[in-house]
């Protein structure tokens, strides 16, 4: 057996060169220490999106993007389709496992300085990839047309239509016209299973490749403790160490989603009615909850701005800054650790956590 | 030049709108500067209907309103003064049953009031000399009438059964008529005045029943009639059924002899049958035919009640689990339907005839039960499948860890410590 397995890379090496790649597996090391736990969310990330992908793949046997069949379908998926509901509910809750795994992700990179200089295109990729996640949250919402997808989209959409100027502009594009109709659902659709992997896609790639290129970052905190003699620098090979481990954690993952679709499976609700008035209590999805309660408590006008407008332009300023801050916090790149931006993390956490069960009371 | 036109035609016309719309006559002025009750009418009439049209004092009393002296009240002036009772009816029928005149304002008004006002009760105790009765004025107001679609009215839907009550529910006042004074009390706990109470105008008052102007009660052989203006599928099935002759042989009023007349209350499943509260058992008796069907109706109406709730309870069950059980659920609607439909059919006395709808709802109920059922078994399945599929994944994670333990406790040239990265 060990023979074959070495004809079969000698044959594919001849052919494809993976001996580099295999040289290139055999020496990369992942660093050890006490905060090497926080490595394995982009793994458990990328996990759940391959997940992502190949139910939502099977889901697209029987989906029909049209507003007279899209429940249906949904419905004979969960209902009559031989493990629809389970394909179904593993890809409901993979989505949401999956943004939150990324914002882990996201915070734990921020907080142990990683995103420092020569990563910060790591940091930039990683967070365009969060918004396509989020991205995919939204639209994917909509897919199933029932009547909360229904009016969570037609308030997101309102909320593009706030923004002045070209306000009118995004929410016609959003919406293919003045309403939420048919040609929403298609072109969410589209957004869903064409735009948004297309581009998840190249980023994840130029992401991975930069992950690979420039492996693991060490927090300041340890390289310091090592330099000063305090710590002993260690490191794991990355295969098939790392990756073994990384395995353990998909596999729990993979038990965790089957759990939570056998136990709690994800409801499907009741058919979108355009006519009838929004139910009570509508609310977005969790991870767009800090940002919903934040414009809800907004004052009407703010200075010379209409509040919702000043929210979203205090949004979007945050998100920009968000991204460029390894540019910002240039001293991280000497491996020093600048309070401003440490407490920045804590307070934008703080934020999102305080604002979400606002929302949730 | 068409616009400069129809421009200087409205200055024009402007004064003379004003003039003929001006509260400012004579009536007004004088009444106005009086003390007490003479003021009332001229203070009250701002807000009539009579006046939102154009209409003034002179258009019902009569006289001259541009004349500033007394003068303005002489009969040679046409001066009319106030109606008597007695006189109120042909007062205000002067204008409201004067077809070309009352179409000035609305082409679709009525103008029968007068001649029904004196088919009623009302009417014809007037002509006989009774000022008691109700006349125009004590139902609609006198100089402050508002619009009938008005929430305010006393004769707006929701205000009706207050306004009668004036009369009808005041002991003192219908002392010597010989009917009760409890009717607007009874009428309250019905479920046509709850209807009402929650804003359904179109819910029956006093006056769908009773008419208004020519109010007058329904007698016994009119009252299925009544009840059939609204509830035309029962009264066609009660008109059908047997209990129609004997109803009449006997001088039963129809609807009302189990319903009740004005508190109308919602019905229920134990009024057939033969318990305590069936309302069969006040003619029927153990043994004769109506005992037997009453008995059969209550039954199979309990059966199909028993066979809802037990299917509503598992989908329930099945939904609050996750499972997605709505096709089922619309299968139990139709089944409730079927339900509503065997109790109407219950006005046909006729065991066979509630049967073939509760049987409907029973099957139906059955097959959503056996639905229910089949999404609970699933949900089971689906977790013994996940206690299976964990027992898989623990066993995998255990052979990786060992695996990890085992690889790592080897002394490897790659495993070493060495430098980290950046």
């Amino acid at each position: 057996m060990p023979n074959l397995y070495r004809h079969i890379l000698a044959w594919l090496d001849e052919r494809f060169g993976t001996g580099s790649v295999e040289e290139f597996l055999r020496h990369k090391t992942v660093p050890q220490h006490r905060h090497s736990i926080w490595y394995f969310f982009g793994g458990m990330t990328l996990f759940l999106f391959v997940v992502q992908v190949l139910t939502g793949i099977l889901l697209l046997l029987y989906y029909r993007p049209t507003p007279n069949d899209a429940y249906e379908s949904v419905q004979y998926i969960v209902t009559q389709v031989r493990f629809g509901w389970l394909i179904r509910s593993v890809h409901s809750w993979s989505a949401n496992l999956m943004v939150f795994t990324a914002f882990v992700h996201m915070f734990s990179v921020y907080f142990l300085k990683a995103y420092r200089k020569p990563r910060e295109l790591t940091w930039i990729t990683g967070m365009l990839l969060l918004f396509i996640t989020m991205g995919f949250g939204f639209s994917g919402y909509l897919l199933p047309w029932n009547t909360l997808a229904f009016f969570a989209t037609k308030v997101g959409t309102e909320m593009a239509g706030a923004v002045p100027f070209v306000g009118k502009w995004m929410l016609t594009f959003l919406r293919g016209g003045e309403e939420v109709t048919g040609a929403t659902l298609t072109r969410f659709f589209g957004f869903h299973i064409a735009v948004l992997p297309g581009l998840a896609t190249t980023l994840l790639a130029i992401h991975l490749l930069l992950v690979q290129h420039l492996g693991m970052s060490v927090p300041p905190g340890v390289e310091r403790a090592i330099a000063e003699g305090r710590e002993q620098a260690r490191s794991m090979p990355f295969f098939p160490n790392f990756l073994l481990r990384d395995i353990i954690g998909w596999y729990a993952a993979l038990g965790v989603l089957g759990a939570l679709a056998a136990i709690f499976p994800w409801e499907l609700g009741a058919k979108a009615d355009p006519f009838t008035s929004a139910p009570a209590g509508i609310r977005p999805e969790w991870y767009f909850l800090f940002m919903f309660q934040a414009l809800k408590l907004l004052p009407p006008k703010i200075l010379f701005l209409e509040g919702e407008f000043a929210g979203l332009l205090g949004f979007s300023l945050a998100a920009a800054v968000w991204v460029v801050v390894p540019f910002l916090d240039h001293r991280a790149g000497f491996g020093r650790v600048t309070r401003f931006f440490t407490g920045l993390g804590v307070f934008v956490l703080g934020f999102m956590g305080v604002m979400s069960l606002l929302a949730l009371r | 030049m068409y616009r400069l036109a129809i421009f200087a035609s409205i200055v024009l016309a402007g004064p003379t709108l004003v003039v003929a719309q001006s509260p400012s006559d004579s009536c007004t002025k004088c009444h106005l500067a009086l003390e007490s009750e003479k003021a009332g009418p001229a203070q009250k009439f701002a807000t009539d209907v009579h006046h939102d049209v154009g209409l003034s004092c002179a258009d019902c009393h009569g006289g001259d309103p541009h004349e500033e002296s007394m003068e303005a009240m002489s009969p040679a002036k046409g001066f009319r003064g106030a109606p008597k009772k007695p006189q109120i009816p042909q007062f205000c029928a002067r204008c409201h049953s004067d077809t070309t005149f009352m179409h000035r304002f609305d082409p679709r008004v009525r103008v029968d009031q007068l001649s029904q006002y004196l088919t009623s009760v009302h009417g014809k105790r007037l002509k006989q000399g009774d000022t008691k009765v109700a006349a125009c004025v004590d139902c609609h107001g006198v100089h402050d009438i508002l619009r009938v679609s008005d929430t305010r009215s006393p004769v707006y839907p929701m205000n009706v059964a207050t306004t009668c009550a004036h009369c009808h529910a005041d002991a003192e006042h219908m002392k010597g008529y010989g009917i009760p004074t409890d009717q607007v009390e009874n009428y309250e706990k019905s479920v046509h005045a709850q209807m009402l109470a929650q804003g359904d105008t179109s819910a029956p008052t006093c006056t769908t029943c009773h008419g208004n102007h020519g109010a007058t009660p329904p007698g016994v052989r009119s009252v299925v009639n009544v009840c059939g203006t609204c509830h035309v599928f029962f009264e066609q099935l009660f008109n059908n059924s047997p209990h129609r002759p004997v109803f009449a042989a006997m001088g039963l009023p129809g609807c009302v002899q189990c319903h009740s007349n004005h508190a109308v209350v919602k019905p229920s499943d134990d009024w057939v049958g033969t318990g305590p509260n069936s309302v069969c058992m006040g003619c029927h008796a153990e043994g004769d035919k109506g005992f037997e069907a009453s008995r059969k109706i209550a039954g199979d109406l309990a059966k199909l009640q028993t066979e809802l709730a037990r299917a509503g309870e598992t989908l329930s069950t099945a939904e609050h689990s996750g499972m997605e059980v709505s096709t089922p659920k619309v299968g139990l609607t139709n089944a409730n339907e079927a339900l509503v439909k065997a109790r109407v059919n219950v006005h046909t006395f006729n065991e066979a005839d509630v049967r073939k709808f509760t049987d409907q709802g029973v099957e139906i109920s059955q097959k959503a039960y056996q639905a229910g059922v089949a999404a609970l078994h699933e949900r089971d399945a689906r977790r013994k499948g996940l206690g299976v599929s964990l027992i898989f994944i623990v066993l995998t994670i255990s052979g990786l860890y060992l695996k990890i333990r085992l690889m790592e406790s080897r002394p490897s040239p790659s495993s070493g410590p060495q430098a980290s990265g950046e």
